[in-house]
């Protein structure tokens, strides 16, 4: 028998979980996004992603090389970034955007900041305004519109399921009004047509816009349209489209333990309200208070990708139980006032930069009372 | 059957299949104990004997300096062979007197009292202050502190505590099923002495038949009850028994008794009996000998100052290397070098873990994932804690909830970046009190 055993603090034992763990789950949750969006867009999109990966990884370790600290790229953090980036892109964007997209989210997102767990903002959607902001004609307009074979069926536009009827014909009536049906995405669609003077310059009778206003909104909210955007069959980023690929991997994420409630239901709950108390287009007077359209707002754009895959990131939420309740307000609040009154038709990512910025003040002040602890 | 609880918390798994049905065992009188001078929260109790002195079972050989303190007695009888520094279960070194024993185990004179319930309160007190019995969970706090609390703080319920959350031990279900009647007459005695009304026992429900044992002897009783508990960690803890039993909270900084509550573990409350009826002083208890290594997992019924290597070699030694010697549980116990320490008044468990048991996996930077906070029983910021004091943000470290940390350990034991939070709040704990104590 040894006469010296190894002694260390308690508790002796661990429930097995390991920062290594934490994101090899959460790179499995994001699969099936992945997997659908190479049914839809075809193996580019696979391509692409393996590159914001790759591009990730290598950037990881070679700065931990020359910071001479220990390589961690085995834990999977670098692949969640690299994945979450190209996510976030189009699937008809050149090679190197998500490279140098994942360039630039981890090294000036993550490591100069001291790597894992030291970030201010979440490192992917960093990696993504930058994108935004130097190369804004691939990272919005016609990029965004889906281009492989199987997106477009016959019997919807964009997605957009009633409007067959009238698409044929629309064309005559208002080739405006075609153009955005046909050209863009469901939320580029609200936002063209929450604009009023969108609308009254259709045709020239306004009885007639506000009819084709009204028709299209209807469009947009209709079963036929929503079941689209569920399954992923519209417009938009490589892995944002599919509501259900991404519910799929939030359940999981939700039932391993790695996400918690608080953030994705609130966060998912402000959009709700607020898009149904105000979403509806002005001048048009039947879609206001439409039950369908908030529905329309929670699978449009990148808002479930963003509430249990972005808006979670552990480094850059509140760590308090309230702090997430206030942040996940904050981060719907803003998502809904970018897409109603903003000059983007999307607001998922730029509420959730804004909202991690936020986390350390909102620590500070929702810092909780200890059990037993009187209010004072 | 509706289970109490509390917020927060873990579910560790709870390896207690190695002991729960294995009866308790008597363990044949050592030839040497090491009886250690702080087995209890307070001053430590002074010596009465010197080297060379012949002392018997039970015989007074340290006696309690202060009032937050116990006295210690022999619990062999033999010859004092050394009164020196010696290993402690808890790990650092400190004072303790080793008796050899002559095998002949004779004890002081002892009593029986059938009536002992009509004792006079006093004396009932008296016979627990002489017994040297502190609290035999794991904190150890003088029992007769506990039972005198002031005037202006009446107590209406007694609280025993037989949860045993803690994985691996058996030591109070073992006890709860074959002491069952001792137990609910130190509840009895506990009662009377704090003229509480009420009177509960908590146990985890991962203990049917103690609940059901229990049950069946209190179903003619009026005020005493069974209060199941859903099986969470750390559910045996003070304030979250507390809570789960009676939903009273008691205050941050403050006692059980200011919310009119005392809690007592079963094992004590069984001294108190025996010490009451018998005026037997605290020389034996329970301990749960277990962990994938050892060879026969036991429940023991063992003298105190009882060498851990002793009780190892008593259950069929070990079947690979030892990796890791924990005394009490593996949530909060404490990890010795070696099994050179005695067994202790609280010490409720030994526990071997083999080498890969006992590997630990090198601390990491924070990610800020939060689940130390969700899992967190006194609603605290643990990573806060360990981030302030580890910075020497100590101002940090108390707004996160330092001081109101009870070390249950839950947060470390989900940490993914395996970061030794309570090992920080130790040394904030410490730290805090110098700064403190400068001011």
């Amino acid at each position: 028998m040894k006469d010296k055993f190894i002694v260390s603090p308690a508790p002796h034992i661990h429930d097995s979980t390991s920062i290594p763990k934490v994101m090899w789950n959460v790179v499995i949750a994001l699969l099936p996004a992945l997997a659908f969006s190479i049914y839809y867009w075809g193996w580019k999109t696979l391509f692409l992603t393996a590159l914001g990966v790759l591009a990730a990884i290598l950037t990881e370790a070679l700065i931990q090389k020359l910071r001479k600290v220990p390589i961690t790229v085995y834990d999977g953090s670098a692949v969640v970034t690299g994945m979450l980036l190209t996510y976030n892109i189009s699937p008809g964007s050149p090679w190197w955007l998500p490279v140098i997209g994942s360039i630039f989210a981890i090294a000036i997102g993550k490591q100069v900041f001291g790597g894992l767990g030291n970030n201010a903002v979440n490192p992917a959607l960093l990696g993504r305004a930058f994108l935004l902001a130097s190369w804004p004609s691939l990272m919005t307009g016609n990029c965004w519109k889906p281009t492989m074979a199987h997106n477009l069926s016959a019997s919807s536009i964009n997605g957009i399921s009633n409007l067959s009827a009238i698409s044929d014909s629309l064309a005559t009536i208002s080739p405006k009004a075609y153009n955005l049906v046909t050209g863009a995405t469901p939320l580029k669609v609200m936002q063209t047509l929450r604009d009023t003077t969108f609308i009254n310059t259709l045709t020239s009778d306004p009885a007639t816009n506000i009819d084709l206003g009204t028709k299209i909104f209807n469009g947009l909210i209709d079963m036929g349209t929503l079941k689209s955007m569920f399954w992923g069959n519209i417009g938009g980023c490589i892995g944002e489209v599919s509501v259900f690929a991404l519910l799929i991997g939030a359940i999981y994420l939700l039932w391993k333990n790695i996400i918690e409630w608080r953030i994705p239901f609130f966060y998912l709950l402000t959009v709700a309200v607020l898009t149904f108390l105000f979403g509806g287009i002005p001048g048009l007077p039947e879609t206001q208070y439409s039950l369908s359209l908030p529905i329309f707002h929670l699978f449009a754009g990148g808002l479930i990708l963003g509430a249990f895959f972005m808006a979670t990131d552990y480094t850059t939420s509140p760590l308090t139980k309230n702090g997430r309740i206030f942040y996940a307000i904050g981060c719907g609040a803003l998502t809904v006032i970018i897409r109603l009154i903003g000059g983007y038709p999307e607001g998922v990512s730029y509420s959730i930069l804004f909202m991690n910025v936020m986390t350390p003040l909102i620590d500070k002040l929702t810092m909780p009372k200890a059990f037993g602890k009187v209010k004072k | 059957m509706k289970l109490k609880t509390f917020p927060g918390g873990v579910h560790p798994p709870d390896n207690k299949q190695y002991t729960s049905a294995v009866p308790i065992e008597e363990f044949p009188l050592p030839q040497k104990v090491v009886i250690p001078m702080s087995q209890h929260v307070g001053a430590p109790s002074v010596p009465l004997v010197k080297v060379g002195e012949e002392v018997k079972t039970g015989q007074k050989i340290a006696e309690a300096n202060a009032y937050v303190s116990i006295p210690q007695h022999s619990s062999i009888s033999g010859k004092v062979t050394k009164i020196d520094t010696f290993l402690h279960p808890l790990g650092a070194m400190s004072l303790a007197i080793e008796i050899t024993g002559d095998g002949s185990d004779s004890w002081i004179e002892l009593v029986d009292e059938p009536d002992f319930m009509n004792l006079p309160v006093e004396e009932m007190k008296n016979r627990i202050k002489e017994a040297g019995i502190c609290g035999m969970g794991g904190a150890g706090f003088p029992t007769i502190v506990k039972l005198s609390p002031p005037e202006n703080k009446p107590i209406d319920t007694v609280i025993l505590n037989g949860v045993e959350c803690e994985p691996y031990l058996t030591a109070d279900h073992r006890l709860m099923l074959e002491q069952s009647e001792g137990i609910i007459n130190g509840l009895k005695i506990i009662m009377k002495i704090l003229n509480a009304q009420h009177g509960m026992i908590g146990i985890e429900s991962n203990k049917p038949d103690a609940i059901a044992q229990m049950n069946k002897l209190l179903a003619s009783e009026n005020n005493l009850s069974v209060v199941p508990l859903k099986l969470k960690y750390p559910q045996g803890a003070e304030k979250q028994l507390i809570y789960a039993a009676t939903k009273r909270i008691v205050p941050a900084g403050g006692l059980p008794l200011d919310v009119g509550i005392v809690v007592q573990n079963v094992g004590t409350a069984f001294a108190i009996y025996e010490a009451v009826r018998f005026k037997k002083p605290l020389v034996e208890r329970i301990i749960t000998v277990t962990g994938s290594v050892v060879n026969n997992p036991k429940n023991l019924k063992a003298r105190i100052g009882t060498l851990f290597s002793d009780l190892v070699t008593y259950c069929g030694g070990t079947k690979s290397e030892i990796g890791k010697v924990i005394s009490g549980g593996p949530m909060m116990g404490y990890s010795l070098p070696s099994l050179d320490a005695p067994m202790a008044k609280g010490t409720s468990g030994l526990i071997l873990f083999s080498e890969k048991e006992a590997r630990t996996i090198e601390e990491r930077n924070c990610i800020h994932c939060a689940h130390c906070v969700d899992v967190c029983p006194m609603n605290l910021v643990p990573s806060l804690i360990a981030q302030g004091v580890k910075g020497g943000d100590l101002t940090l470290a108390v707004k996160a909830g330092l001081e109101d940390c009870i070390k249950c350990g839950s947060c470390a034991y989900v940490c993914p970046a395996h970061i030794r939070i309570v090992q920080w709040v130790d040394t904030g704990k410490l730290r805090y009190a110098e700064e403190r104590q400068a001011k």
